[in-house]
Formats: C-alpha cells, sequence, structure tokens
C-alpha cells in the first residue's frame, strides 16, 4: 500500500522503528484472567465463574506474528478482546509499546491497557484493530461495503474523501475482491460469507495498525482467495512491522503465517513455542491429540481417532489440579494431586506446563 | 408413495441471480444435481462461486434482490419451488433443514439458546410434551459436545465453535431427511471438528437422513461425502463419486483446488493461489469461464463453451480434460 502523506502518523516512522525495537516487545502480557459470572437468577448473586482465560502471560514482539490455538471455548476470543480492551481483565495486566507513539506518562513507560481511555482510547485504536471471528458481529447491515471499510479512516480523521475511496479501493482488491467498484455500495448481507469475511480484515487492515488480533480471519476461505489474504497480511508485516495475534484452528494455516505458536486449552496456555518447532515436537498430551487430528486430502484415508479422552469441558469453576487431567492420556497420580503444573522452558524457547514431560 | 429408490433430492437445471445496483450477479447458472436417500454430496468451489445461493434455493430462504429464472427442485418428487410459504414452513427444519453459514442468522440473541430449538421442535410436533423436547435437546446437546446446562444460556455467552455446534444441534432437532450442511466446522478446532462428522456419519446412518456438505476444505469433503460437486463461477464443472474425482479429477480448476492445500507436515511449500483474478459473474468471459486462469486453455477454449463428458464415474465440463488416456468416454 502507498504510505499517506496527509495523515497525522506517516505509517513510516512506524516502519523504521519496526526494527529498531531494542528488545522491548510489542505487547507484553502477565496474569491474564477473565472470569463470566454463572448467573444464579435475577436477583441471586452470581455464585460461579466461567474461567475462560486464566493466569495467561506471553509477549509478542515488533512486527511477530504469534499463533493461538486450541479447542472450541478454550478462551482465545476472549484473549484477543481483552488485549484490543473490549473486555475489561478480571485480573493480570497488558502493557503495549508502540515504537510510534508518546508514552502516557514518562517517555519509557509503557501503555498499560487498564489506563487507556478518552482520548487515548482513539489513538489506541488507531494502533489495535480486531478482525472478528464473526463478520457478522461487526458490520452494521445498513451500512455500504465503502461506509464500513472507510470507517477507521473517517473516525481517525485520516485523509479527504477521494484518499479514502482510493484506500478502500485498493484493499478490496488486494483481498481479492475485483472488480473493486462492483463491491463498493453493496450492502454486507449482498456478499458471500467469504466476501464478507474479507471485507472484514480490509476494515481492520485500511488503517494500518501496528498490532492486530486476527480472530479466525480466514477461516471461510478456499486456499486460493486465503493466499491473497494471506501474503497481505504478511507484507504488512515485513514491511510496516505489523504484528498479529493470529486466532486459528488451521495448523496448516499457523504455519504459514506464525513465528510461535501458543496452544490454549480451557483458559490455559500449555504450550508455546517456535511454530516448526511445536508441529514437529510437540509435548503437551494436548498439542500431540491436536497434531494427530489434522486431515489429509486421501481419499480414502480416514483420520486416526485423536488420542483424547471423555468430552469438552467448559470451565465453570474447575479443580486447580491440571485443566487436562480430565481427558489426558498420559496422566498419572501426581497430576491428580498437584495443582495446574507451570510454563516451563524444556528447550531454549519451547515451553510446556505438563508434569510428565 | 415414493420409491426407495427415487432419489430424494433432484435439482434440475437452477439458474438464481441478484439485481444489484450495478447490474444482474448471476450466481447459479443451470445447476442440475441428484441425491441419493441416505448418501452424503460435497459442494466445493472458491468464495463467491454460489454454494451458498444453491442451499438457500433449498431452503426457499432467498433475499428480496434474488430472482429464480429457471429450474425444479424437486423433494421425493414434489417440486417445492412453487409451494406457498407456508407449505414450505411445514417442511422447512422438518424435512430439510440447515446448517447456516453465519451462525447469528438463525441463532436470536434475546433468547436463551436452549429455548430457540425447543420451539423449533414443538412447533413441528415431533415431541409431544415440554419434558421431552428439552431432552432431546439435551441429548443433540450432548452430542455436539455441549454442557447440557448451556441451554439456559444466550448466544452471546457462546464462543464462536460453541455457536456453530448449537445450530448443528438445531438442524437436526426435527429428524430431517435432508440437512444441509454450509461450511459447518470452519469454527471447531481439528478435534472437534472430527468429532462432529463422525455423530453426523452415525446419525446420517440411523436416520437414512442425506446431507449436503458445502465446504472450502477439500480434505473434509474427501472424509465424509460420497459424492462431490465442483463448482465455478455458478456453475457445476465436475461431478462424480468423490473418490474417483479426487483420485484422477478430470477438470483442470478440481485439480487446481487440490494441488494448491497446504500442509502442516513435510516440506513448508510456497503458498500458491491460483492465478488470475476470481471471475466476475456479472460479465464473465466468453468460451469457458476458467479460460483466463487454466494452464491448458487453447483457442477453442476461448470461444466456445466446453461440453459435458463422462469419465467413468464422474463427468467434466472441460474441452481438454486431465488425463483424457485413462477416460472412459461414455
Ligand atoms: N460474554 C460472555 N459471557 C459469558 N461467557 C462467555 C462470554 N464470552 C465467552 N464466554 C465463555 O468463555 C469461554 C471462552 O470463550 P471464547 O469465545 O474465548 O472461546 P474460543 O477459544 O474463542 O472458542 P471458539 O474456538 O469456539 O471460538 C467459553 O466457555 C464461553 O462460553
Ligand atoms: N443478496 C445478494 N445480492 C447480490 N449479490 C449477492 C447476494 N448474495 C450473494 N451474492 C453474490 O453471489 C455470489 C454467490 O454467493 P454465495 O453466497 O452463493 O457464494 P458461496 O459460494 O457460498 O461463497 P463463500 O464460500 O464465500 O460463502 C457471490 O459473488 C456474491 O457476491
Ligand atoms: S500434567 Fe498430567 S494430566 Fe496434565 S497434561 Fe501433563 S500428564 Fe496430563
Ligand atoms: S475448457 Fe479449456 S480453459 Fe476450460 S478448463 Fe478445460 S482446458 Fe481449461
Ligand atoms: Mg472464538
Ligand atoms: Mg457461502
Amino acid at each position: 500500500m502507498e504510505s499517506a502523506s496527509n495523515t497525522p502518523e506517516t505509517p513510516d516512522t512506524r516502519a523504521a522503528g519496526s526494527n529498531a525495537s531494542d528488545g522491548e516487545p510489542l505487547v507484553a502480557v502477565h496474569g491474564l484472567t477473565k472470569l463470566f459470572p454463572v448467573d444464579g437468577g435475577p436477583f441471586r448473586k452470581p455464585s460461579s465463574f466461567i474461567h475462560a482465560v486464566d493466569d495467561v502471560s506471553f509477549q509478542l514482539g515488533h512486527g511477530e506474528s504469534l499463533g493461538l490455538v486450541g479447542e472450541s471455548g478454550c478462551g482465545k476470543t476472549t484473549v484477543g478482546k481483552l488485549l484490543v480492551k473490549l473486555f475489561e481483565p478480571s485480573g493480570g495486566e497488558i502493557l503495549f509499546r508502540f515504537t510510534d507513539a508518546p508514552a502516557v506518562s514518562s517517555a519509557e513507560a509503557p501503555w498499560d491497557a487498564a489506563a487507556i481511555r478518552g482520548r487515548l482510547l482513539r489513538s489506541f485504536r488507531r494502533r489495535v484493530q480486531m478482525i472478528f471471528q464473526d463478520p457478522y458481529e461487526s458490520m452494521n447491515p445498513r451500512r455500504t461495503i465503502y461506509d464500513i471499510i472507510s470507517e477507521p479512516l473517517s473516525v481517525q480523521g485520516m485523509g479527504d474523501v477521494q484518499y479514502r475511496v482510493d484506500r478502500v479501493l485498493e484493499i478490496l482488491t488486494l483481498v481479492g475482491l475485483t472488480p473493486a467498484g462492483a463491491f463498493l455500495f453493496r450492502h454486507p448481507h449482498e456478499l458471500s460469507g467469504g466476501q464478507r469475511q474479507r471485507v472484514a480484515i480490509a476494515r481492520a487492515l485500511v488503517i494500518r495498525p501496528s498490532f492486530v488480533v486476527a480472530d479466525e480471519p480466514t477461516s471461510m476461505l478456499d486456499v486460493s482467495s486465503r493466499a491473497g489474504v494471506m501474503s497481505l497480511m504478511q507484507n504488512l508485516a515485513t514491511e510496516m512491522g505489523v504484528a498479529y495475534l493470529y486466532v486459528t484452528h488451521d495448523l496448516a494455516v499457523a504455519r504459514y503465517m506464525c513465528n510461535r505458536i501458543a496452544v490454549m486449552y480451557l483458559g490455559k496456555v500449555v504450550e508455546l513455542a517456535e511454530t516448526e518447532e511445536l508441529l514437529r515436537n510437540p509435548l503437551h498430551p494436548y498439542t500431540k491429540a491436536l497434531l494427530s487430528a489434522v486431515p489429509v486430502v486421501d481419499p480414502g484415508r480416514r483420520r486416526l481417532a485423536p488420542d483424547i479422552r471423555g468430552d469438552l469441558a467448559t470451565p465453570i469453576d474447575p479443580p486447580s489440579r491440571c485443566r487436562f487431567y480430565e481427558r489426558c492420556p498420559a496422566a498419572t497420580e501426581h497430576c491428580l494431586n498437584h495443582p495446574h503444573p507451570p510454563m516451563e522452558e524444556k528447550s531454549p524457547g519451547h515451553f510446556v506446563a505438563c508434569y510428565e514431560v | 408413495m415414493t420409491d426407495r429408490h427415487d432419489p430424494l433430492l433432484k435439482v434440475d437445471g437452477l439458474s438464481l441471480s441478484y439485481q444489484t445496483r450495478l447490474g444482474e450477479v448471476q450466481a447459479v447458472r443451470n445447476v442440475s444435481f441428484e441425491l441419493a436417500r441416505g448418501s452424503a454430496l460435497g459442494l466445493v468451489g472458491e468464495s463467491g462461486c454460489g454454494k451458498t445461493s444453491i442451499a438457500n434455493c433449498l431452503m426457499r430462504l432467498l433475499p428480496d434482490n434474488a430472482r429464480l429464472s429457471a429450474g425444479r427442485v424437486l423433494l421425493d418428487g414434489q417440486d417445492i419451488l412453487p409451494l406457498a410459504e407456508e407449505d414450505m414452513r411445514l417442511l422447512r427444519w422438518r424435512r430439510i433443514s440447515m446448517v447456516f453459514q453465519a451462525a447469528m442468522n438463525v441463532l436470536d440473541p434475546v433468547y436463551r439458546v436452549g429455548r430457540q430449538i425447543i420451539e423449533a421442535i414443538e412447533t413441528h410436533g415431533v415431541e409431544s410434551t415440554d419434558t421431552a423436547a428439552r431432552e432431546r435437546v439435551a441429548r443433540l446437546f450432548r452430542m455436539v459436545g455441549l454442557d447440557p446446562q448451556l441451554m439456559e444460556r444466550y448466544p452471546h455467552e457462546f464462543s464462536g465453535g460453541m455457536r456453530q455446534r448449537a445450530v448443528i444441534a438445531m438442524a437436526l432437532s426435527c429428524d430431517p431427511d435432508l440437512m444441509i450442511a454450509d461450511e459447518p466446522i470452519t469454527a471447531l478446532d481439528v478435534i472437534v471438528q472430527d468429532r462432529i462428522l463422525r455423530e453426523l456419519k452415525a446419525i446420517q446412518q440411523q436416520l437414512d437422513m442425506s446431507i449436503i456438505y458445502i465446504s472450502h476444505d477439500i480434505a473434509v469433503v474427501a472424509e465424509v461425502t460420497d459424492v462431490v460437486g465442483v463448482m465455478y463461477a455458478g456453475r457445476l464443472v465436475e461431478m462424480g463419486d468423490t473418490s474417483d474425482v479426487f483420485r484422477a479429477p478430470a477438470h483442470p480448476y478440481t485439480a487446481a483446488l487440490m494441488s494448491s492445500f497446504p500442509s502442516v507436515s513435510g516440506e513448508r511449500r510456497p503458498l500458491t493461489g491460483l492465478p488470475g483474478e476470481p471471475p466476475n459473474l456479472s460479465d464473465l468471459p466468453q468460451g469457458c469461464p476458467f479460460h483466463p486462469r487454466c494452464a491448458y486453455a487453447t483457442d477453442v477454449c476461448r470461444t466456445q463453451y466446453p461440453p459435458q463428458a463422462r469419465y467413468g464415474s464422474h463427468w467434466a465440463v472441460c474441452w481438454h480434460p486431465l488425463d483424457a488416456t485413462m477416460a472412459v468416454q461414455s
């Protein structure tokens, strides 16, 4: 994409800054926790909680892409919504270090997500965007595709109308919605599922944020339509230092998009490693089961039943032991009688939370 | 009375277009296929090629700007396209149901998820008491891996994949003859995918239910369907026994769909999509619509629409089918 010279902050400064990140991560998450009360009826106090995200910590560098994978309902979207401040955490902290942004208090201090409000929130939204898992969630059905994609530009006061039209046409083409003009004045319900998903991607990327939470952004796209979107996202990462938290169930996609992968199970991160290392040498029993269930295009060959027991669980007031205990094929008595295992570094950069590794 | 061997569903010459400010989008063009009772059909093809449009025709849930210009949809020999809406309402969910690509299109945000499914069951008289309906929903919830306690919760309290599973439970709630599953497992991790596909297979056999799987995931379609139809630009371009089509695709587009599939193991191949742009459904090129992106295109492809020919158990619409030496022309 061309750089926007008439914008308050030119992207070039951020691109330069992305490499000069003096080792400080863009996002640092410590002990992040989100509990949802399970209502005990209209007039009673909440008695139980869904532990959607429970004591999660990780860091994300400038221009880095961290994959987040895990079972349906394990808390991936909740982590994403906490990072973009759509949810307030029940515990823990999130710190951002934008290379181009003035620090909140002193020149050295990072942005503490808890302190971002008002004018700062607008500036935050300029830098941090989310691509929603359900593209309907984020789109007003009465607006046109042009309105929807250009909204972040107009909210941030970027460019004049001609500039916005150009940016919208350009990004529609980049996500494969061609001829772009034919889509501009359609409404979301006049698009196919995969086309709508690409509008959601275009909307998040059009202002060229520093950090994007991409929640299953290409789940409805065939490989061919996906290729364009993935290379757009990768180009933004290498050229402008855009970082991603990339939530996906598709490990093949994670392999292409992500530098590292974090595996979640019932609110906990249970394994984290560089992508190729994780795929080649999974250590946690859940990660192993997940990898063994990846389908293959081979007519007649059925994938093996994954090595996992029991049923999916909802983390309502879970016991303190290992979250995977009930379903773990490797569980021992030790696991039963001890708290959830801590994350340990088994080889450089490869972290896992399991007593039996 | 219908013969056991008559197809459950026969789609014949279906054509659908949408009116837009910038002209007509011809989303479905002369599509015909049959589906036997108890069997599973896959529909695959690029995003925007018309898969959901076909499904919406079968459910008779079309937006205002849609125009059905031709075709018949026979369910047990009865054309459902001319049916009055109130008659169609008796069939919908009860005989033909659908797992919608967009879960929020079916789930009402202000009602508890369980209540919504119980109501569908009661409307169609599938169970006579509320308790029986509730028990049925609880059983379906367990089947898709949702704790029955979650029946009391609202859609926004569900994760994306939990919503998708609730919609699968809803589509199964009235024991339909035909279920259309439009990208039913896109929001699920591979372990839960595997489980859901196994459960669907079991129900399909138990109830002699037919399923249409719409999916961009060739691996999944290869695994769960008996017959597959490959769509390009609103048309079926290849169709036949799933294993034969994927073992020896005749249409270059089918081959391209398969070859571009990335993998998690082995060499990390560069990602390749199809070259060129997706087709513009308001303005298709002359001849074979795939020719601007086809590696095998010749002059005849650029001027004349290719004929349909049969190759063993499948057929394709192409001037220069792949592996033509092995093909059995009939
Ligand atoms: N707004 C909410 N209120 C109550 N519970 C919620 C809410 N949002 C999420 N949850 C619960 O929190 C847990 C985690 O949900 P989340 O959406 O983060 O899962 P996920 O990992 O994104 O799953 P999926 O892959 O299915 O999208 C689930 O048990 C879900 O029911
Ligand atoms: N209401 C509408 N008005 C105008 N055009 C429409 C409408 N609905 C769909 N279309 C167009 O018709 C074509 C077919 O759409 P359809 O939803 O059937 O695609 P699909 O094959 O299901 O794609 P996907 O895999 O992305 O869901 C698309 O190009 C889409 O833009
Ligand atoms: S700690 Fe024990 S129960 Fe938990 S994953 Fe490891 S072996 Fe299984
Ligand atoms: S008819 Fe020609 S252009 Fe079309 S798919 Fe066959 S070889 Fe390719
Ligand atoms: Mg989610
Ligand atoms: Mg669709």
